[in-house]
């Protein structure tokens, strides 16, 4: 028997994308413009092609020339940024999307992870929605029956296992959906950024879990934007660039070439966009309300973000700090912690935030902004988008520079209040 | 895990490339196919007040009104001795089931994107999966159609024993153009409004609310195009037996449109889901 369990040669995928050319709002412009639409998409129809929304029609390569081949029990990371062609990937080995060019070949019972809760109703209970997900994932009914109470114990909503999901809270809710998933027995398990769930504690549980699946000799491909996670759990990263594989190697250099291709192509801002929204621009200001890219720790970040909205009520505004390695160091959501929506009417529109003052180490940093929507998914999100430098930090005032890089984290904890001592006398004996 | 899924399962995936496996996953995935409808039926009639009664109430409704329009103010015949009601009732069951089959299978890979975009399986499972649902109205149904047969002191013959075969007919002739528009529509998102057009026209064209034997002789095969008209032929046959002659070389014409269409659908399904992720 073989001992390579996965092997993709030349792998590409091709998507057919379009655009919309803005134009003025003349009526008979417009009349015109849809009918040389109708024409197109019906000769489209004729010709079998699929329609595509737009008035410019592109090709565009998600995936190209993509080779790798995985070992039997091999735990492995797929690094890169948004629109790396990470899911792409994932879903192509997952049998979901079929390979425009080039071939894989699969050795083993697969199950992927691309989302957790796929397939959940929310009319059915907890337990009715566990035997629905497990058999959408490929578990048969025995497999889930005799997983059932650990699946429930895992997840901590026995009290709620007979009532509708719609009545479970956002959290209850993904701890279910990651519970059935995984308690996943195959050979071969893909998973797609699904441990962004739950609560700290749970999250922790989660990789615990993961750790355990892999090291049970499973073989496991990982997505995920958690470098923290994706350095304990994987030994091997293979990083994406624009659908191309960058690298493949020891997960240290991985994650070292994956930051070193962050912090080039600030330049060029064409950012895309969204379904509803599209971030435009994005700064750090100084205290003259300028554009810089570098902070003085302990002083209020100002930051401004252009975003453009639809007429799509409910989005917010996400932040992400991100160090020199790319762990998060801090969040802030403009529709949780502040109850904040992003206006509806459609238009551009400019934030101002202030946050209040962090005394950073001094390293590099980064800042991804996303809009997102009440259902928690991110609807356009740019990744290090503000990057900038803390040149140096003294949190004592003296010539002492507190760097990232010393390992000691990246906030130098500040006092409340005068550091106090009191000389404790000896008790008597 | 069972031993019967050992590693032995060796995959290619390329482009263009026929999936001998994929009867087999079929197969495999039973239970997927049992789950989802399960699924369909238990949250049919969730939240609604009378529930389960909806499946008496709506084509009770409309037998009376069909019986009172074609029976009593067109004064259309109906066959032999059987009294109108359940002449139209025996026409209604087969095209209520075949026409909730068409509706639903056909916008069934749709609704279900949220499944086709994140795993993999069979995706023919979900338009069969729709299936159960008309089934299961079907049979409540039924029970009305004794009802009302008891109430007009209709007996039924030995003719009744090939209603199943009449039922499975219903179904394939639904699922046919069902499959071939699950397809289609994913691609070509206007049937959408097509088919719930088509339904509502076939009602018409079809001899649910009156006798098929009301079309000239002359016009008798041409009709038969129209596969519903040799379902119902059955239908009436298998219930009012003696009273209701079936037509054959009509219903031989019914039954090779069917089977046309199903081997139309079918083949269109197989060649086009390897890409609805793509499209969805």
């Amino acid at each position: 028997m073989s001992d390579t369990v996965i092997r993709a040669e030349k792998l590409g995928k091709k998507f057919i994308i379009g655009h919309k050319v803005q134009y003025g709002g003349i009526l008979g412009e417009a009349l015109v413009r849809s009918a040389r639409g109708i024409a197109r998409r019906g000769a489209d129809m004729l010709r079998g092609r699929a329609v595509i929304e737009g008035d410019e029609i592109e090709e565009f390569w998600a995936l190209r020339d993509v080779d790798f081949e995985i070992r039997r029990g091999e735990v492995v990371s797929i690094i890169g940024h948004n629109g790396a062609g990470k899911t792409t990937l994932l879903k192509i080995l997952s049998r979901i999307l079929e390979p425009t060019l080039g071939r894989v070949e699969l050795n083993g019972r697969v199950a992927s992870l691309l989302e957790v809760g796929t397939g959940f109703h929310q009319e059915l209970t907890g337990r009715e929605n566990i035997f629905l997900n497990g058999a959408i994932l490929g578990m048969t009914r025995k497999e889930v029956q005799s997983r059932f109470d650990q699946i429930v114990d895992f997840s901590g909503v026995e009290k709620f296992i007979d009532t509708p999901v719609k009545r479970y809270s956002v959290g209850m809710y993904a701890r279910l959906a990651f519970s059935v998933a995984a308690h996943l027995e195959t050979e071969i398990l893909f998973v797609d950024e699904v441990l962004a769930v739950g609560d700290s504690e749970f999250q922790k549980r989660c990789l615990d879990r993961m750790s355990a699946v892999a090291s049970e000799g499973r073989t496991v491909l990982f997505v995920s934007h958690n470098l923290a996670a994706v350095a304990a759990l994987t030994k091997r990263g293979i990083v994406l660039k624009g659908g191309q594989l960058l690298f493949d190697g020891p997960i240290d250099a991985a994650i070292a070439q994956y930051s070193a291709s962050l912090s080039k192509g600030k330049a060029n801002r064409d950012w895309g966009k969204g379904h509803h929204s599209a971030i435009i621009s994005a700064d750090l200001l100084d205290a003259q309300g300028m554009p810089t890219e570098s902070y003085e720790p302990g002083t209020p970040f100002n930051l401004r973000v252009e975003v453009e909205t639809t007429n799509m009520p409910g989005l917010g505004l996400e932040l992400q700090l991100r160090d020199a390695n790319n762990l998060p160091v801090g969040f802030y959501s403009s529709s949780i912690f502040s109850q904040v929506a992003l206006p509806s009417e459609p238009g551009r529109h400019v934030f101002t935030l202030s946050l209040q003052p962090l005394f950073l180490a001094s390293g590099d940093y980064s800042f991804d902004i996303a809009t997102n929507s009440l259902t928690i998914v991110v609807d356009h999100g740019v990744s290090n988008a503000i990057p900038f430098n803390v040149a140096a930090s003294s949190p004592g005032g003296i010539a002492y520079d507190f760097k990232q890089s010393l390992g000691n984290g990246v906030v130098a904890l500040q006092l409340a209040a005068p550091l106090r001592i009191e000389r404790k006398e000896p008790e008597p004996a | 895990m069972n031993s019967s899924d050992r590693p032995s399962q060796r995959l290619i995936l390329e482009a263009g490339r026929a999936d001998r496996q994929y009867w087999r996953d079929l197969w495999r995935y039973r239970e997927l196919f049992f789950i989802l409808a399960w699924r369909d039926v238990a949250v049919r009639y969730k939240q609604t007040v009378i529930g389960l009664a909806w499946a008496f109430v709506r084509p009770f409704i409309t037998m009376v009104v069909f019986t009172i329009v074609f029976g009593k103010l067109a004064k259309l015949p109906t066959e032999g001795a059987a009294p109108y009601a359940v002449l139209v009732f025996a026409g209604l069951l087969p095209w209520t089931l075949a026409s909730s089959i068409l509706s639903d299978a056909s916008g069934s890979v749709l609704t279900n994107s949220q499944l086709v975009s994140k795993v993999y399986f069979p995706r023919i499972i979900i338009p069969f999966a729709t299936v159960m649902v008309g089934l299961v109205d079907f049979c409540v149904s039924l029970v009305i159609l004794a009802g009302v047969m008891l109430w007009y002191g209709v007996v039924p013959d030995w003719h009744i024993l090939m209603l199943p075969f009449f039922v499975a007919l219903a179904v394939a002739v639904a699922i046919g153009p069902a499959l071939w528009a699950a397809a289609v529509v994913v691609k070509y998102r206007d049937f959408r409004f097509v088919i719930p057009f088509v339904v509502q026209i076939g009602l018409y064209v079809s001899p649910v609310g009156f006798s098929a034997k009301v079309v000239p002789q002359e016009w008798q095969l041409l009709y038969s195009i129209n596969p519903m008209v040799g379902v119902i032929d059955g239908f009436r046959w298998a219930i009012l037996g003696g009273d209701s002659p079936l037509y054959l070389p009509g219903f031989a014409v019914s039954l090779l449109v069917t089977a046309f269409m199903l081997w139309l659908g079918i083949r269109t399904f197989r060649r086009t889901e390897r890409g609805f992720a793509d499209l969805i």
